[in-house]
């Protein structure tokens, strides 16, 4: 346990992935099983079991130093977890901490009755930050920055796998995971993928501009719509039916109305969307069906989802992946026209004679939901990652915005040094006839290593206030912001959230005051 | 000993510090006067311009160090554990364990013994002689650290940590941010006696004073300027400087720089993001809640005055086991800056 604490304590300081990847990897490497293998589920959000509540804590707490000095501690720490490891003592006359399979059996099996008391134990035997990491265990929120697709790329790392194959055979180990450390560290078998809704690492594709395209044949390439959804791959097998987003997160549980319709065998390779009758709803709609453990029947009425496939993967137990693209296609397109798929569609085909025409196309098409065009060629096998040179994406033009800066942040790694995250306003009106600007969004990149430089100097100068790493600057620095799109957001203080936003320009030469206001911006949500 | 003189009688809080009247002097005062007894070399402790300072050596030598030779002040050096008369009062300095010369003032009137401990803490440190517990009538105690959720870890498992770290990023810098004074030399010497022997680089704010305690016996190891650097990437090395200098443009000549900090703070998480420290290092030079306890118990004294910090938490602990207890209010301490 002191070890997957030590672990846990180091990654939540640690900003930058492959940091994070390395001190996962170091731990994996030095932790025998079945230590790592928990730790493996407890970053991958595999582990299970009853969350304690904060009432309990709070009352370990009082229990110890009082009600007054408790409260007194969580004023000031603010985090009631932590609170209550840092004011716990380790005990002197305690026996060894418990390790990490100890803490997790033991919880599996544990009544809600038995659950305090062994919690003390464990408190008593712990330092600070293990008492922490257990505590953050069971709560059931150790907000870490560390995604189940960072885990998996780690263990490959370490048994020089690609994280593809760690993911076919992921869905079909369970906890913990013996068989996948035998096979990437001591030279075991390749654990089964069993196919039971495995994933599948997708294809995915660089971008690309109009100049580029011109470099190509286009008798080699087919293209289609690029759907403003979210990628996904439906897998089901053997009675088992999944639906994955594109890192091999499960999602299955927040579309049940998707996972209801699976009536077939295969995977496929698909965008989620909200559809209603023909239309495709804004991205926003989908957004609220996102991150949800349970939906409301209202919701799933109102916010109907559906899936748009794009490919094939698998079909009746046969894999396609090493057929071209057109022959994929074939099959796909005479799979759904054996009979009518509720939810399902077939992504169609954009026909063009030549570039210019498929530009013009691509200009014409205004149409809610789309995000630009996908150029597939028409040889390509699927393949896992991003290969260079079968598909691309290519991009609808960005619109654009002029901002006023309103705060810097500074950045993480190698920009720590830097103010290089800013936070953007637009005017609006405010009381008594005058204006005032209101944040409408964030972004830390689009910005040459020398315009980066010229903004930090530029921070640095016209700071009015600072709050913590966050200052404030002069409402003076007009910024053009390029954006995918707009919704009306009422988390926002604005009113509007900005799809995707970036610096496009740095606008010396525009006075702030005539930078772009809330309302313009409201013009372009759809 | 006597119960009937009040202690705020003779030793009371002013505008310009803590007075004593008695002997016409005053302890670490916030601005210049005429006679101070200084308790350490702090800058919100020890500052310029007073007509004349008593305090160690070690306190005078660091004073001079930072204020230009003080040639108006006249200097009184005391040794730990030598008295001296002030006025109606005898002055001896105690050990505080804080930094290099730190002590605690003991302070006598009429049989009445006031302890000013000023800044202390009670575990091992190379650079300074041990806190020693003086039984007194009016204990006064600094707070810095006075709430239950500090309890710092063992600062040689601390200095394994960064040493761990380095060992895991063998590419990247490790720059620790350290105060000055005391944080910064301790800090070398746990490096040291973990074993670490390699050069430790400087940022010149550091220079002088790590000379200071070289000169006063406490030995650093190898040691250097980063501005004297040539050909020199420092992949894999440990660089110190002041907490400023972390996020400074001075610190982007580092190799992918992990910035770890040195402070009792980094025991909270919030304080330790919002520092911007990726390798927090819990090592402090103040007493935490636990030190701070039991030097109650230590000293036994039935009156405790507590001063800058979070009066309020030790105040409480402290009438709960039947200490006259109450918080006094100094101006000119920076309360969240820690040394």
């Amino acid at each position: 346990m002191q070890a997957f604490a030590r672990l846990l304590d180091s990654l939540s300081f640690q900003p930058a992935r492959n940091a994070k990847l390395r001190l996962i990897e170091a731990y994996l490497r030095e932790t025998p099983d079945p230590d790592r293998g928990w730790a493996l589920a407890a970053l991958t959000g595999g582990l299970d079991f009853a969350a304690a509540k904060p009432a309990l804590l709070r009352s370990f707490g009082q229990e110890k130093i009082g009600e007054e000095l408790f409260g007194l501690s969580y004023d000031y720490v603010g985090d009631l977890a932590e609170t209550l490891a840092l004011i716990w003592e380790t005990k002197a006359d305690a026996g060894p901490p418990p390790t990490l399979s100890e803490v997790v059996e033991t919880l599996q099996r544990a009544t809600k009755t038995q659950t305090p008391a062994i919690l003390k134990r464990w408190l008593d035997e712990l330092d600070s930050t293990g008492r922490w990491a257990l505590l953050k265990l069971l709560t059931g929120a150790l907000r870490i920055g560390v995604s189940a697709r960072l885990a998996k790329q780690a263990v490959a790392n370490i048994g020089d796998q690609p994280v593809a194959e760690v993911e076919e055979v992921w869905h079909g180990l369970s906890t913990p995971y013996r068989p996948l450390f035998d096979w990437l560290t001591a030279g075991g078998p390749k654990p089964a993928s069993n196919m039971g809704g495995a994933f599948l690492s997708p294809m995915l594709a660089n971008p690309i501009d109009r100049a580029e395209i011109d470099t190509l044949d286009p008798a080699h390439f087919r293209a289609e719509w690029k759907w403003d959804g979210i990628r996904v791959q439906i897998a089901s097998s053997g009675g088992t039916k999944r639906l994955y987003s594109r890192a091999g997160e499960d999602v299955s549980g927040a579309f049940p109305d998707i996972v209801e319709a699976i009536d077939f065998e295969g995977v496929f390779d698909g965008e989620l969307l909200v559809r209603r009758e023909e239309a495709i709803a804004p991205f926003n709609d989908l957004q609220q069906r996102l991150n949800r453990k349970t939906v409301t029947a209202k919701m799933l009425k109102e916010h109907p989802a559906h899936v748009r496939l794009y490919d094939v993967l698998w079909l009746d137990g046969e894999d396609l992946r090493a057929l071209t693209f057109d022959e994929r296609r074939a099959r796909l397109e005479a799979w759904m026209g054996e009979h009518p798929r509720a939810r399902f569609d077939v992504s169609p085909l954009v026909r063009f004679t030549d570039w210019a025409h498929l530009a013009t196309l691509r200009e014409e098409m205004r149409q809610d939901g789309i995000e630009g065009l996908m150029l597939k060629r028409s040889d390509s096998p699927y393949l896992a990652g991003r290969p260079k040179g079968p598909w691309f994406k290519w991009k609808r033009d960005p619109m654009l915005a002029d901002c006023v800066m309103m705060y810097a942040q500074r950045g993480h790694g190698k920009r720590s040094s830097f103010y290089s995250d800013y936070t953007f306003g637009a005017w609006r009106d405010a009381a008594e006839g005058k204006r005032e600007l209101a944040p409408v969004g964030k972004a830390y990149f689009g910005f040459t290593d020398e315009e980066l430089r010229w903004l930090d100097k530029w921070v640095r100068d016209h700071t009015t206030n600072r709050f913590g790493p966050v200052r404030e600057v002069e409402q003076q620095l007009v910024l053009e912001v390029a954006f995918d799109g707009v919704a009306r957001s009422t988390r926002h203080k604005s009113g509007v959230s900005l799809r995707f936003p970036r610096i496009n320009r740095i606008r010396t030469d525009k006075p702030a005051a005539e930078a772009d206001t809330v309302d313009n911006l409201l013009r372009l949500v759809p | 000993m006597t119960d009937t003189l009040n202690p705020r009688s003779w030793l009371y809080p002013t505008p310009r510090g803590l007075y004593c009247e008695p002997g016409d002097f005053y302890v670490d005062p916030a601005v210049a006067v005429g006679r101070a007894v200084i308790t350490h070399g702090h800058g919100d402790h020890a500052r310029p311009g007073h007509r004349s300072a008593l305090a160690t050596p070690e306190t005078l030598a660091i004073m001079r160090a930072r204020f230009q030779d003080m040639p108006d002040t006249a200097q009184q050096p005391l040794k730990y554990g030598e008295e001296v008369k002030i006025g109606d009062v005898s002055v001896s300095l105690v050990p505080a364990g804080h930094i290099l010369g730190s002590a605690q003032a003991v302070l006598e009137h009429k049989g009445q013994r006031i302890v000013v401990s000023g800044d202390y803490k009670r575990r091992p440190d190379a650079t300074c002689p041990p806190f020693e517990p003086v039984p007194c009538d009016v204990f006064i105690t600094e707070a810095t650290f006075a709430l239950p959720v500090f309890h710092h870890p063992s600062d040689v498992g601390e200095a394994a940590k960064l040493l761990r770290s380095v060992a895991t990023f063998p590419e990247r810098t490790h720059l620790v941010g350290v105060y000055a004074l005391g944080k910064c030399q301790r800090v070398i010497t746990l490096l040291r006696a973990a074993g670490y022997d390699k050069r430790i680089w400087l940022h010149g704010a550091l220079a002088s004073l790590c000379k200071l305690y070289e000169d006063n016996g406490i030995a650093l190891g190898d040691t250097a300027l980063v501005s004297d650097a040539i050909l020199e990437t420092f992949r894999g090395a440990i660089v110190l400087c002041p907490p400023s200098a972390m996020a400074d443009r001075w610190s982007r000549r580092f190799a992918d720089p992990i910035p770890a900090m040195a402070s009792g703070w980094m025991g909270v998480r919030a304080r330790a993001r919002q520092r911007g420290a990726e390798l927090p290092l819990i090592i402090s030079d103040h007493a935490d809640w636990s030190e701070l306890t039991q030097t109650l118990k230590d000293v036994g004294a039935p009156k405790v005055w507590v001063t800058h910090g979070r009066e309020e938490a030790l105040v409480a602990y402290a009438r709960s086991i039947g200490i006259d207890a109450e918080a006094l209010h100094l101006g000119g301490r920076e309360e969240e800056d820690e040394s």
